[in-house]
């Protein structure tokens, strides 16, 4: 019979809509509304796992995010396999695989079981002790074995299809929580006119309030209450509702994540990550059942008595027919109540030897067995609990076994105060109910409800609303007095009984394991906890925490308060990558800067590479030829004719103002005052602590104004710099700074027919030798298109680089190309320019400089003004260190066997060949010379040229010769030509 | 107008609502953090230990440090913050240029 354990009108699911799954490949049917938990029980099933060290058979023990045991794998087709999820947190859709995990080869006979019969041998820490030896055993027998037998679910191995959102949120009060508190508290704000937003992890707001049947607000019945109070937040239009919203950290300045979980059918987002900042922070977020600590207590049928009253109330699922609740306080009794109601046999066995007279009374009309003055001490059952034990606390052999399918454990309740911990606040141990409740907050946050310690439904109503900043008279009200009575801690086994009594049921931490930490010397409660691996699995202790602090407060002679808490951090519970990576994910994780010639490049065959954000053409692809072939053919066609080159991503700074050339002296080492307008100069730019932070050419375009530019790399960085010392050191000069960047696109002509090619697309400009001589600049107009135009040369050849407006660039870079035809003008990339400056010594930053190079360490000692008084870095230079000759100075190097270098590679005097005294910065075959070179940074460079020294290798060193690092054109004719 | 949130502190999830001078508060991923305030500059004739002090050492303060922040992504102002390195409080920001608050007891 289809679910045998469904009851008739109780639950809120949709019985008019049958769903079907899987689970281990049998077919079951549950309704929509149900989660996989509920479905599975109402068809009678409780074994769902095994458990992580010991492979028990287990089953759920919670309703909600809490549920450590019933981990499974989900699989919704098309590469949508999520493993370790709660079947108490997934929704039921159709069609869904649900699959057990950590059993070998069925759930019912699993191989790992026996872990439970060494078990002796495995106790907490044990790792710390075995596998050592044989020594040789570890790499060949224990790591492979781990392996395959660690780790619970097993890993998804296709890329995940799925679709994540990001959305940032401000509110003037944010309430975690949608329980009766926290409905109050969003409603008073609310009517407050404020913006809120009220979140809460489950399919609905009402917290366990979803589970009163009987109880009454303002006059309504609670469901009623619950459905009118959301529908007046639904419609106000400064209130936002999340559902299946967790928040999963709080933070500084009241900035809270949140993950709400959208759609899972595929076709929407899936996940959505908030970032919210509220004014004030509001936890709603309940309180969380405990379970009991006694021998085998573990079994698939025991369960939380709340747990097991949701089942019942929200999905119209009974947990057994013949069930026992262990209880020490008044809250097991209305599990007891409802679940009588619905047509099971009750029993409850209360630790108390007195109960409430009124408790009596009801129990025995409704025909429930009372046994009081009894704790629960052992269980049997292999795949399902069959039997309880129960004992009187001090008499341990006074013992009694009840029959039962079901063992429900009411261990008193522990206040979520996971995010008002986060948040700053401190936390108070309030001995009269026995819990850790939020105390001082450190930020505007209040807590309300179950989570501040209140259990009553009167109280809870009018903390929330007073809470969310209502007058009291105002506040809705409740007669039912649901008090559940003062709960003691804890549910401590006196007796010790063979048999395991589980303290952490995800990572099976027992009580002995506590009690062992503390005999071996952990004393901290951190330590504990890290010892044993309590608390630390993916429900984070939430169902263990305190019983664990407890046990481990006994075993030390200490009161709860004294041990102490371990510290709360986020994620509240497990969230996914997904939600965390949102948009930021394979053609989105970076942005990607083009040029606006990007789209030429691209037809023109580039091979692109990544040059921070840029993509820039390495090399231009022509029929097969290797790179190595493309990159000695677009050397070859710059010196011999005339190159193009995509130059946008260099950094510009427009720099402008009455005091620009004062301002530009104090950051570079030359003189850019002396610049006339019209003329251009290489520059450097220093760090105070002397070394080169960047380079580039500086232009007057006329008396202030100057047109800079840096790498393409330190643009942003060297701006920044800039604006520093502008602001704070500078601030009385006037002089503002502009980026170009983007604004100017770089085409650059290199090459002895350059100016023929330039000399067809302008007209206004005279670019005769005499009237527009190396280093200086021009505007004019190229294609038509206004012009800045550089006469500058990174190639060592005749050059110009052409600026103009980067919406401008293609119809420019389509004219030149289209009369550079006839000159034979070819495109060169990015590997062949760096080429072409190697071979004429000229440096990149960040190549044959490395963050510790002073200028003269590359030759450039010159550039430094000695007529300044002041400028960025200088007194460093002063420092007699950087006069050493025996700094690493740059060279360029022949390989003497006529063999390609590798950058990197370390220099060595042969005649001490154990120490290296230099590097290979950059390592090219050079078109021109006809063979490889390379340059170096090697210390005492300058004074070693002409002489001989090695480059290591993992074979025989390799000579090359050290010469000056200008190979092509010393004389510098071709620039000046 | 809403109240100044009151001290927070650093955890896990961090983003310091940074109250920029010229803009107001906004959240930390739009400014670039500047060291430690009023350095002074010492001018080049000065000797290499109060240069080097000046390149490398700091107060690295347990507690309330006067600090630089640049609002890279708005104003692109420097400007100056009092924030406890304990609590991550901003306690106060101010111009460039104006006297550090630190010489004064916390308010």
């Amino acid at each position: 019979m289809s679910q045998p354990f469904r009851i008739a009108d109780r639950g809120h699911i949709d019985r008019s809509r049958e769903i079907r799954f899987t689970f281990d490949g049998e077919t079951f049917i549950g309704h929509l509304g149900d989660t996989i938990a509920s479905a599975l029980l109402a068809n009678g099933v409780h074994l769902m796992g095994r458990s992580f060290k010991y492979h028990r058979p287990r089953g759920v023990l919670g309703f909600g995010s809490e549920e450590p045991n019933a981990l499974v794998g989900v699989d919704r087709g098309h590469g949508r396999f999520e493993p370790n999820q709660r079947t108490t947190m997934v929704r039921l859709t159709e069609g869904l695989t649900i699959q057990s995990q950590n059993r070998s080869p069925s759930l019912r006979r699993d191989v790992g079981a026996i872990n439970d019969l060494l078990s002796r041998f495995i106790p907490a820490g044990f790792y710390y002790k075995t596998f050592k030896w044989p020594r040789s055993f570890w790499a060949t027998v224990y790591e492979p074995l781990i392996r395959r037998t660690a780790g619970l679910g097993r890993a998804p191995c296709l890329p995940d299809p799925d679709r994540y959102g990001q959305r940032w949120a401000h509110c003037d009060t944010l309430v975690v929580g949608g329980d009766p508190a926290g409905l109050m508290a969003a409603s008073a704000a609310a009517d407050r006119g404020e913006r809120v937003i009220l979140c809460d992890e489950g399919e609905g707001f009402g917290g366990s309030l979803l589970d009163e049947s009987g109880a009454d607000i303002g006059g309504k019945p609670a469901l009623r209450w619950i459905e009118t109070t959301v529908a007046h937040l639904a419609q106000l239009p400064r209130v936002t509702l999340l559902r299946r919203t967790t928040a999963f950290g709080a933070g500084i300045g009241n900035f809270v994540a949140l993950a709400e979980r959208c759609d899972d059918s595929g076709k929407e987002t899936r996940e959505r990550q908030w970032f919210v900042r509220a004014g004030r922070l509001i936890f709603a977020t309940g309180s969380i059942e405990r379970p009991m600590v006694f021998a085998n207590n573990d079994r698939p049928g025991i369960m939380l008595a709340s747990a097991a009253r949701s089942f019942l109330n929200r999905h119209g699922v009974l947990v057994g027919r013949h069930v026992v609740i262990v209880t020490e306080q008044d809250s097991g009794y209305r599990t007891a109540f409802d679940l009588r109601l619905a047509g099971a046999v009750v029993a409850v066995v209360d630790a108390r030897a007195t109960v409430a007279g009124d408790l009596v009374e009801q129990a025995r009309e409704a025909g429930i067995a009372l046994i009081s003055g009894y704790i629960p001490v052992d269980s049997r059952g292999r795949l399902r609990v069959a039997a309880l034990a129960i004992a009187p606390p001090d008499k341990a052999n006074a013992i009694r076994w009840l029959a039962c399918d079901a063992v429900l454990m009411a261990g008193g309740w522990t206040p979520s105060i996971h995010l008002h911990s986060q948040s700053g606040g401190k936390v108070e141990w309030h001995a009269p109910i026995g819990a850790f409740l939020p105390g001082k907050a450190r930020q505007a946050t209040t807590a309300v409800g179950a989570c501040a310690g209140q259990l009553d439904l009167d109280a809870c109503l009018v903390m929330g609303w007073q809470g969310g900043g209502g007058e009291l008279a105002d506040a809705p009200r409740s007669a039912d007095r649901c008090d559940v009575g003062v709960s003691s801690i804890p549910a401590i086994v006196p007796h010790e009984r063979p048999g395991k009594a589980f303290v952490d049921f995800q990572n099976d931490v027992t009580a002995k394991d506590i009690r062992l930490a503390i005999r071996e010397g952990f004393q901290s409660v951190e330590h504990i906890k890290r010892y044993t691996t309590n608390g630390m699995a993916t429900d984070q202790g939430r169902t263990s925490n305190i019983n664990a602090l407890a046990i481990a407060a006994q075993a030390l002679g200490k009161t709860i308060p004294e041990a102490g808490l371990t510290t709360f951090r986020a994620p509240f519970s497990p969230t996914t990558f997904g939600t965390m990576a949102g948009f930021t994910r394979g053609a989105l994780f970076d942005p990607v800067r083009t040029t606006p010639l990007h789209d030429r490049l691209i037809a023109e065959g580039a091979v692109f590479e990544n040059a921070g954000q840029w993509k820039r053409p390495r090399y231009y692809a022509q029929a097969d030829e290797t790179i190595d072939e493309a990159v000695l053919r677009e050397c070859a066609t710059v010196r011999r004719t005339a190159g193009m080159f995509d130059a946008s991503t260099l950094g510009k700074i427009e720099v402008v103002g009455p005091d620009a050339a004062s301002f530009l002296d104090f950051i570079y080492t030359g003189k850019p005052s002396s610049l006339a307008a019209g003329r251009c100069r290489y520059a450097l730019m220093l760090r105070e602590d002397g070394f080169i932070l960047d380079d580039g050419i500086i232009t007057r375009v006329e008396a202030e104004r100057f047109h800079v530019t840096t790498t393409s790399a330190g643009a942003v960085n060297v701006l920044a710099t800039m604006e520093d010392f502008r602001q704070t050191e500078l601030p009385d000069m006037r002089v503002w700074l502009t980026s170009t960047t983007e604004q100017w696109a770089v085409i650059v002509v290199n090459g002895p027919r350059a100016r023929d090619v330039l000399n067809a697309v302008t007209r206004d400009v005279s670019l005769a030798n005499e009237d527009f001589p190396h280093m200086s600049m021009r505007v004019g107009t190229v294609a038509g298109v206004a012009a800045r135009i550089f006469r500058v040369s990174f190639t060592g050849e005749l050059g110009y680089e052409v600026n103009v407006p980067a919406r401008n660039a293609t119809l420019v870079w389509d004219s030149l190309r289209q009369a550079g035809e006839k000159f034979g003008l070819g495109l060169y990339g990015l590997e062949a320019s760096q080429v072409l400056r190697a071979e004429k010594g000229y440096i990149i930053v960040g190549r044959e400089t490395d963050g510790t190079t002073t200028p003269n360490d590359v030759g450039l000692g010159g550039m430094v003004a000695k007529s300044k008084t002041d400028f960025v870095g200088k007194r460093s230079l002063m420092r007699e260190v950087f006069v050493d000759p025996e700094r690493k100075q740059l060279v360029a190097l022949l390989p003497c066997d006529g063999q390609s270098l590798e950058e990197g590679a370390q220099l060595i005097d042969p005649a001490d060949p154990h120490r290296s005294i230099g590097h290979v910065s950059s390592a090219y075959v050079s078109a021109e010379l006809g063979r490889p070179f390379a340059l170096a940074m090697v210390q005492g460079g300058r004074s070693r040229l002409g002489s001989r020294l090695a480059v290591a290798t993992a074979a025989a060193p390799r000579p090359v010769e050290l010469c000056d690092p200008i190979l092509v054109d010393p004389s510098g004719a071709r620039l000046h030509g | 107008m809403r109240p100044q949130p009151p001290p927070s502190l650093t955890e896990d999830i961090v983003l310091l609502l940074i109250p920029c001078p010229y803009c107001g508060p906004r959240a930390e991923i739009e400014f670039r953090y500047g060291g430690e305030a009023h350095l002074e500059r010492p001018k080049p004739d000065c000797n290499e230990q109060t240069w080097a002090a000046y390149l490398h050492s700091r107060h690295n303060a347990r507690g309330r440090h006067a600090e630089r922040w640049r609002h890279a992504h708005g104003c692109g102002q420097f400007f100056n913050a009092v924030r406890d390195t304990l609590t991550d409080q901003i306690e106060v920001t101010y111009e460039a240029g104006q006297p550090s608050p630190l010489r004064e007891p916390a308010s």
